[in-house]
């Protein structure tokens, strides 16, 4: 199974008009109450790996997860309404803009503590070979997540056990304000630590989504023949800050000149510069997958705010088995 | 009924678990060897061989997160800590994963993990070999806890667990596991979140837990034969959910009462019983509560000072005398079993 290029461009347009627009309605009409991480400028990295895998792979994620649920084929109504608290939430309203799941589309879950999903991927992916199922998993994390001693163990299992795992660490150089620099030794390589627990590891241009799909397609194949884990970095930048809508260069830790910088090598106007030449009407495409995906946006929102709050009575509904 | 001991009663719910059900799997470090953690996982190893029965890597915290990933995708990890003050190490998957797992992600389905943490007692075992977790742990709504007392509890309880949709830890005192008791031999669980009365009485409540059940009897039977008291023991079981119906009918009967627990007493089991009585049995209360729990420090090794450390059948006996305002004194003696024990551990 193979996806068509411009199918990939056209989840990347579509990922971030859904994330331009949300933050723009999450700021102006402050509704939306849960703290929100956009992955506007690193489109390519969920885009790319999820291409790559079936329905039936399942995907996790960390806080800055809603590119890789949408990616992996979540239902966007549902996602809407969760960041709304609606009861009609992909989480019934008690999870979040961070706490994302669609298990028919093999979102298998995300959350807010660093590297936690990696483990819980790692799992997953362990009880599908276990069962004797060839579906496999991908884990994303960011480059703050490697720190983490509980990166270090999911690796160390995962290579022992041959778990069909796909490791893929979105470096985009900051954990919350703190750049890489502050954070990990000079010459560090996150991709060595593959090799260091004896799996193939490559790092791929994060901002390329053809270079992404190709080295993840590479990856779950592996994983699928029963060959064990496999780990990408991809490196990219995020555009916006930490966590909600804004803009944050110029403050103290990043300067606009290197936003700027990145917002150069964004990953939907390089696919499309590349496309161009093989794919006539390609721009004339894009834009009107842009128009598609905010009235996408637009209905989802509508749907999303003419559902109701979770009842006040359900406060205590799903702590336990029913 | 036949008997068995504490140790061969988890290890026979753990075959007859895993024989019903193929997606049960025993994890943690050493589960496989000679030992089998005090024989408890050797049956199991014996029957199924190592691709049930797994020894694992030293990784308490990603394993925690890799049990709840496995079982969200149809498998049944059982996943053994021969201390439980590692799962310290593993608080991020069990508190912040597994607890929350079914709420959080909107009642989708639960992550049926279960967890058997050792707690370690006597010879010198202490300060991060010895604690008791089950406080803890029964903080935080989404799992549930127990601490079987008798060896049909270790069966029962761990055959509930590894039958239901919810994350369950188990603690389990090593001075238990040599104590013998009647145990039935099918898989019949126990429900969790129902106490027993181990021993009825009308003068004085001894609410207990885990091995302090056990040091609760033992005042009782001295207590009734040297100063005629009538205790009643009530073995709560399970911690969370906790049985406050059994517990404020005793009290209501003696008005009387006595918690006794291996955990701290801050913010611990037995707060919280003395809060559950506090709201619901107030005006069947005679007398102030009284707790028996380790003091206010970490365990130390030293034995002399491991013994006081250890609350005991006396603390419980003295502490019954005074919530009945009596005189004298009721020395229990040393535990039979307590006295055969030596190391190396």
């Amino acid at each position: 199974m193979t996806t068509e290029p411009e199918e990939l461009l056209r989840a990347m347009v579509r990922i971030r008009a859904v994330e331009e627009g949300l933050a723009d309605v999450y700021r102006e009409e402050q509704e939306m109450r849960t703290p929100v991480h956009f992955s506007i400028g690193q489109e390519a990295t969920a885009v790319g790996v999820c291409a790559a895998m079936r329905r039936s792979d399942l995907v996790y994620s960390g806080h800055r997860c809603h590119a890789q649920y949408l990616a992996k084929g979540g239902d966007l109504t549902a996602m809407v309404a969760e960041l709304y608290g609606r009861e009609t939430g992909c989480s019934g309203g008690r999870g979040g803009s961070v706490h994302l799941v669609d298990l028919e589309a093999g979102f298998g879950a995300s959350s807010a503590i660093l590297g936690e999903m990696i483990s819980v991927g790692t799992g997953a992916a362990w009880a599908s070979a276990v069962a004797g199922r060839d579906d496999v998993a991908a884990t994303f994390f960011g480059d703050g997540a490697a720190e983490e001693g509980v990166f270090h163990e999911s690796l160390n299992f995962a290579a022992l056990r041959r778990v069909p795992v796909v490791f893929v660490c979105e470096n985009n150089g900051y954990s919350l304000s703190s750049p890489l620099s502050s954070r990990q030794p000079a010459g560090n390589s996150i991709t060595r630590w593959a090799d260091r627990y004896g799996m193939p590891g490559v790092r791929v241009d994060g901002n390329d989504v053809f270079g992404v799909y190709a080295a993840a397609t590479e990856a779950v194949r592996w994983c699928r023949e029963g060959r064990g884990p496999y780990f990408l970095e991809l490196t990219t930048y995020r555009w916006r800050e930490h966590v909600g809508p804004n803009w944050d260069y110029d403050r103290d830790h990043r300067s606009k000149a290197e936003v700027d910088s990145w917002i150069a090598r964004c990953p939907i106007t390089r696919a499309t510069e590349e496309l161009r030449e093989r794919v006539p009407g390609i721009d004339r495409a894009r834009a009107q997958w842009e128009t598609e995906s905010r009235e996408e946006l637009a209905k989802a929102i509508a749907v999303a705010k003419a559902s109701p709050f979770p009842a006040v009575e359900t406060l205590l509904s799903g702590a336990y088995e029913d | 009924m036949r008997m068995l001991k504490y140790s061969e009663a988890i290890g026979e719910a753990t075959v007859q678990c895993m024989e019903a059900d193929p997606t049960i799997l025993v994890a943690g470090q050493s589960v496989d060897d000679h030992k089998g953690i005090y024989g408890t996982t050797t049956a199991a190893m014996r029957r199924f061989g190592a691709s049930r029965v797994l020894d694992i890597p030293n990784c308490e915290n990603a394993f925690a997160g890799i049990a709840v990933g496995a079982a969200s995708q149809g498998l049944r990890p059982l996943v053994v800590h021969t201390r439980d003050d590692f799962m310290f190490l593993a608080m991020d998957g069990i508190l912040n994963v597994a607890a929350k797992w079914r709420y959080m992600y909107g009642n989708k389905g639960g992550v049926p993990v279960v967890m058997r943490g050792v707690v370690g007692h006597g010879w010198g075992q202490g300060a991060t070999h010895s604690q008791s977790l089950h406080s803890v742990f029964g903080h935080f709504p989404g799992l549930h806890v127990v601490t079987p007392a008798s060896p049909a509890d270790a069966k029962g309880l761990l055959v509930t667990a590894l039958q239901g949709d919810t994350p369950v830890v188990i603690i389990e005192n090593r001075g238990l596991y040599e104590v013998e008791g009647e145990v039935p031999e099918g898989p019949v669980g126990v429900p969790i979140g129902r106490g027993r009365i181990v021993r009825e009485g009308t003068d004085v409540t001894i609410v207990a837990a885990s091995l302090m059940v056990r040091e609760a009897e033992r005042a009782a039977s001295a207590l009734a034969a040297l100063q005629g008291v009538s205790a009643e023991v009530v073995d709560v079981r399970s911690i969370r959910p906790l049985d406050e119906d059994l517990i404020c009918a005793s009290v209501a009967k003696t008005g009387h009462l006595v918690v006794a627990d291996t955990s701290w007493a801050r913010y611990g089991l037995s707060a919280e019983v003395a809060a559950v009585v506090a709201e619901r049995a107030f005006d069947s209360l005679r007398a102030p509560v009284r707790r028996v729990t380790p003091p206010d420090s970490p365990a130390p090794v030293s034995w002399p000072l491991e013994e006081a450390f250890n609350p005991n059948a006396d603390a419980v006996a003295r502490a019954a005398l005074e919530v009945l305002g009596l005189r004298g004194r009721v020395a229990v003696g040393e535990d039979e079993l307590a006295r055969g024990f030596v190391g190396p551990y």
